[in-house]
């Protein structure tokens, strides 16, 4: 159980808990402040249930014109600090006006819920959902207090999966062919495939596979791009000839990616790219990007 | 450079110090169970092996240092009560590591636990290891790597009758593995050469030449699994390495690969591919040591060949000796540049081989020496002194394996060989040969075949054009022709006709061997003719006239002419010698004629030709003594000739020598044999005279010097007085004698002033011996009886 404590002292304490948070996943989520902590995970369309508490202080009353829980999705960009923009929004009204003497609970429930977007923890924007609790009051301000929940949504394996194959090259110079096993890979995926030179007239030092994530945000002349290198995964050393064929086997597990996201609310994407990094020795880059789509499986 | 090597050292250390210092940290990790740590310890420590910097050398000493903590780490990772992860997700984790070369080290470390541990099957997870380590390409590092993974892969393969054998194809699965893992060590290793900067070739091949036995400890691992009979080895292991070795097209790879094969594999299992490993010898490399490759490979099959009788038929069914023979050729024709020597010395393997494997096959030999006379014959002038000794070798390789000259003589292309010698050689290869000869005591006995050895040793028989005379050392000379003639005598037959060719094709040949050499051969010849004589002789009785040319009449002919070729010499007392050799055997075929003949010749010789007086005196000696011995001659010849010798020794130009031969001849008049001539009449008419030129010479001695002359030449007289007076001569009475030792005391006694004490214990002797016969008593006793001392 989380307690904000207010910047002065509020009037009283307001605690938001699930009604199966015994049993419930919780996972770690990073707040802005740099501490993680761990939160109750959902998934779209399930009920989401619980108690609000409010407890006055000792020998306080608190005058209140009325109690309501919120269930919020918000999209929050960094540049345009503050201003969220709530994609969902539902209200449930727990206490008419009047007064509270004393610890008093009350139960709420939003039943399926769509959530279709996955919380997500980006460079320029943040997907949150949240719980708020408001105590709405005519003086000293309304007390508000908020519950963070994790949202995440699984998706079946793709029908469709094809191999990424392709001839890339720099005439009489470097001739490649690569292959990935698939073009969507979950999350624990292992990525398997195969580098074949077709012609090397460089001297190569060493080849890498990087894993990018690539995050777009706003749109038209507005929109901001993050590229961001997640994995940097030697996939060779040395200088290969002609006719050599370098394996590739590279667990995704150890990184912290997400699904790919595709313009999100019209707000912002989230893609993945395969880039394969070719370094000669005077530390020149050659380099094939590829997009992959990742998506998150149910654990099995 | 010398900083070169100062860095290096430098980067080692540093190499060194940054394994030890990550070790630790991972030790702490191990000691407290923590897999994370441990983990990223021994990936950071392992990543010191990424280094370019050092020598294949140096960063041997590198990788030892991570090799015995890898030991530790394996142990830590094999008892999972301690990290608590299954070996499977091991395996996976430590995929996790971002950097290659550590990363791989870690999974063949993990990799041989999973194997151990049975939870899949080895051939998945060896292949798995095997392709995985494509990824590094850099060639010391690579096989580095692949060489760990041959170590700890090396008990875990999943042969036959092994914990880890699999389903049906096991040992396919292995042998593929082990295959694979050459394969591409070997391209790492050849494509060193090709990286770096140019101009440090030399430096780079010792550096590759020091990392070989990693490659090379592959066939061996190959020849070390059970499971790889005879049948596998031919199908798959042999085509797939040649092909290898052959593709590479890297001449120190391919040398030493083909080098490995030879050794590792068995005898047995080379002798049945022989046709596969030989085939890929042509495809090799220019550059490549062929020709020590395959003699490696013959010598290794001769010691098989001896090592029992039973593999014999083996080589027999497979056809060895075409085999080899053809891939030889082969290896000649498609290496153009090839130095003689270098051809030569694989016709030496080969002869060797065969030699030892098929000792009975002398065609086998021949066609050996005839394919090595069409190479030499390609080449204008055989100038190396190498190639001079591998064909030495070559010709000697027979004769030292059958000892026996005879068989050589019948190998055709031998002497077509010896042609391409050059002249120096060929006399010494000649002089072996008869050095064989007389080693093995080994008779040549058919005139075909003394026609070629002479064909053989023609080097040492005449001189050969071009030859520069003025080199020769006159010792070796002799040598050489003394040795000749003792080969002569090593020609015999015991069938007169075929001895008689012989000695024509000796005659042949020796008489134009100029005259430097003739006084050594002619004796021999002549002996060996006057033992075919003899030989006749005594088998008269059967072959009376049958053969025209077996009269010993043609063969004195022949005689006389052999000897007649000393004339150009000139060697007349040689020739004398000969002559008088030859009278007496006429004498004993019962010839007069021809005895005579003989006789004249050589007293002709001594007339005309023998001017020195000492050689006059050993040649009249000489007449006397076998003219003494004469009995086939008429009295009238007889008379002749006696009377031509006393003539001579009365006209020799010392006294002393005049008297000694006239002395001497008196023998001549009295032969002790049962119908020898005894004429004591002219007996004492020679002794007498020899007294008269003894006298003669002591008054010369008196007159010259003022001193008696030799007292010894009247004892020497008084010699033989007593001689003929014991044989019976009538005509010596003992009252001569008693005179002549009176005469002898009086010349002592009036020479005192010069005792002479050679003379004194010369007539000592001499009266005491007659002491002797007087006191013997019995007829000899009474007959000295008279004499007086």
């Amino acid at each position: 159980m989380n307690f904000l404590i207010g910047a002065f002292k509020p009037a009283c304490n307001i605690s938001i808990t699930f009604s199966d948070g015994k049993s419930r996943k919780q996972v770690p989520m990073k707040k802005e402040n740099g501490k993680t902590i761990m939160v109750s995970l959902f998934q779209s369309k399930e009920s989401i249930a619980g108690k609000v508490s409010i407890e006055p202080l000792q020998g306080k009353k608190i005058e209140h014109l009325g109690v309501k829980v919120e269930l919020l999705g918000q999209i929050e960009m960094y540049f345009d600090r503050g201003n969220f923009y709530d994609f969902t929004s539902l209200v449930r009204e727990l206490d008419v006006p009047g007064d509270i003497y004393e610890r008093k609970t009350y139960p709420f429930e939003f039943s399926t819920v769509e959530m279709p977007y996955e919380t997500y923890n980006g460079a320029n924007l943040r997907l949150r959902y949240v719980l708020k609790v408001t105590v709405s009051r005519n003086y000293g301000g309304s007390i508000v207090e908020y519950q963070d929940f994790m949202v995440r949504n699984y998706s079946p394996p793709p029908s469709i999966n094809n191999s990424i194959k392709m001839e890339v090259g720099i005439e009489d110079c470097l001739h490649i062919e690569f292959e990935y096993n698939k073009s969507k890979y979950h999350l624990k995926d292992v990525i398997i495939g195969k580098i074949y030179f077709l012609l090397v007239r460089i001297k190569i030092k060493n080849m890498d596979l990087e894993i990018r994530r690539r995050e777009s945000t706003g749109s038209g002349a507005n929109t901001h791009v993050e590229t961001e290198t997640l994995a940097k995964f030697e996939l060779m050393d040395g200088a290969p000839v002609r006719g050599e064929s370098i394996p590739i086997r590279l667990f995704l597990s150890p990184y912290e990616l997400t699904p790919t996201y595709r313009n999100i609310n019209n707000k912002f994407s989230v893609k993945y790219y395969l880039n394969l990094v070719l370094v000669d020795e005077e530390d020149r880059r050659y380099f094939k990007q590829q997009e992959i789509a990742i998506y998150r499986q149910q654990d099995s | 450079m010398l900083n070169g090597t100062e860095d290096e050292e430098k980067w080692l250390a540093e190499g060194i110090a940054g394994i030890q210092h990550n070790a630790f940290y991972m030790h702490r990790a191990l000691d407290s169970n923590n897999l994370r740590e441990a983990l990223k310890y021994s990936a950071q420590m392992l990543s010191e092996l990424r280094t370019s910097k050092l020598s294949p050398h140096k960063y041997y000493e590198l990788y030892m240092r991570a090799f015995d903590e890898l030991k530790r780490l394996e142990l830590f990772f094999k008892d999972d009560s301690k990290h608590g992860v299954s070996v499977v997700d091991l395996y996976e984790l430590v995929q996790h590591a971002g950097n290659i070369l550590p990363r791989l080290y870690l999974l063949c470390t993990v990799g041989s636990i999973y194997i151990k541990s049975k939870e899949a099957p080895a051939k998945e997870v060896l292949k798995d290891l095997v392709e995985m380590c494509r990824g590094v390409q850099h060639p010391i590092r690579g096989l580095f790597l692949r060489s760990y993974l041959a170590q700890i892969s090396r008990d875990k393969l999943p042969d036959i009758g092994s914990e880890y054998e699999g389903d049906a194809d096991t040992v396919m699965d292995a042998v593929d593995f082990v295959l694979q893992n050459f394969t591409e060590m070997n391209k790492l290793w050849v494509r060193m050469q090709h990286q770096g900067p140019g101009g440090v070739r030399e430096k780079r091949e010792k550096e590759r030449s020091e990392l070989q036995d990693l490659v090379g400890k592959n066939l061996h691992v190959l020849s070390q699994i059970e499971g790889v009979d005879l049948e596998m080895y031919k199908e798959t292991v042999l085509p797939r390495v040649l092909e290898q070795v052959v593709n590479c097209k890297d001449d120190l790879a391919q040398y030493y690969l083909m080098d490995c094969i030879i050794q590792v594999f068995p005898d047995e299992y080379h002798l049945q591919t022989l046709e596969t490993l030989l085939g890929a010898c042509p495809q090799l490399q220019p550059t490549v040591d062929v020709k020590t490759v395959l003699s490696r490979l013959m010598d290794r099959l001769s010691n098989y060949a001896a090592s029992s009788a039973d593999v014999l038929p083996e080589f027999l069914q497979v056809e060895a000796f075409s085999k080899l023979s053809n891939a030889i050729g082969k290896v000649i024709e498609a290496q153009l540049d090839m130095p003689a020597v270098g051809a030569i010395t694989l016709y030496v393997s080969l002869l060797t081989f065969t030699l030892r494997v098929h000792p009975d096959r002398l065609d086998h030999v021949d066609q050996v020496l005839g394919a090595c006379v069409k190479k030499l014959s390609n080449i204008p002038k055989l100038e190396d002194s190498r190639a001079m000794k591998q064909v030495v070798a070559l010709l000697s390789a027979p004769l030292e394996k059958y000892n026996d000259i005879v068989t050589a003589l019948t190998l055709s292309n031998y002497p077509r060989v010896m042609d391409h010698l050059d002249i120096g050689t060929n006399k010494l290869m000649a002089m072996v040969i008869i050095q064989s000869i007389m080693k093995n005591n080994s008779c040549i006995s058919t005139a075909d075949k003394v026609e070629v050895l002479f064909e053989l040793i023609k080097g040492l028989i005449k001189d050969i054009d071009g030859a520069d005379v003025d080199e020769l050392d006159e010792e070796d000379f002799k040598e050489e022709q003394n040795s000749v003639a003792r080969l002569i005598h090593m020609l015999y037959n015991d069938e007169p006709e075929e001895m008689l060719k012989i000695i024509c094709i000796v005659r042949k040949h020796t008489m134009v061997g100029g005259p430097k050499r003739l006084p050594f051969t002619v004796s021999s010849l002549v002996f060996s003719a006057l033992r075919l004589l003899r030989q006749l002789q005594g088998q008269e009785g059967d072959i009376v006239g049958e053969e025209a040319s077996m009269t010993p009449n043609k063969n004195f002919q022949l005689l006389t002419q052999i000897i007649e070729s000393l004339s150009a010499v000139p060697s007349p007392e040689l020739a004398l010698r000969l002559y008088l050799q030859c009278a007496e055997a006429a004498n004993g075929c019962d010839i007069e004629h021809v005895a005579y003949e003989f006789f004249t010749q050589a007293f002709v010789l001594y007339e005309e030709e023998i001017a020195d007086s000492k050689a006059q005196v050993t040649a009249i000696h000489l007449i006397i003594g076998t003219l003494q011995r004469m009995n086939v001659f008429g009295v009238e010849n007889r008379d002749t000739l006696t009377h031509k010798a006393t003539g001579y020794s009365a006209r020799l130009l010392k006294k002393a020598d005049q008297c000694r031969a006239v002395y001497a001849c008196s023998h001549l008049f009295w032969v002790d044999d049962q119908d020898g001539i005894k004429d004591g009449e002219r007996v004492l008419l020679c002794l007498k005279r020899a007294l008269r030129i003894a006298n003669a010479a002591q008054q010369m001695a008196n007159v010259a010097r003022g001193s008696g002359g030799p007292v010894s030449l009247f004892v020497e007289i008084l010699n033989k007085y007593i001689y003929f007076f014991e044989k019976g001569n009538k005509q010596i009475t003992s009252s001569a004698i008693q005179g002549l030792i009176e005469l002898i005391n009086t010349e002592m006694q009036s020479d005192s002033t010069n005792p002479d004490s050679v003379a004194d214990a010369f007539l000592a002797s001499t009266l005491r011996y007659i002491q002797f016969q007087k006191q013997k008593g019995g007829v000899m006793g009474e007959k000295f009886e008279s004499i007086k001392l």
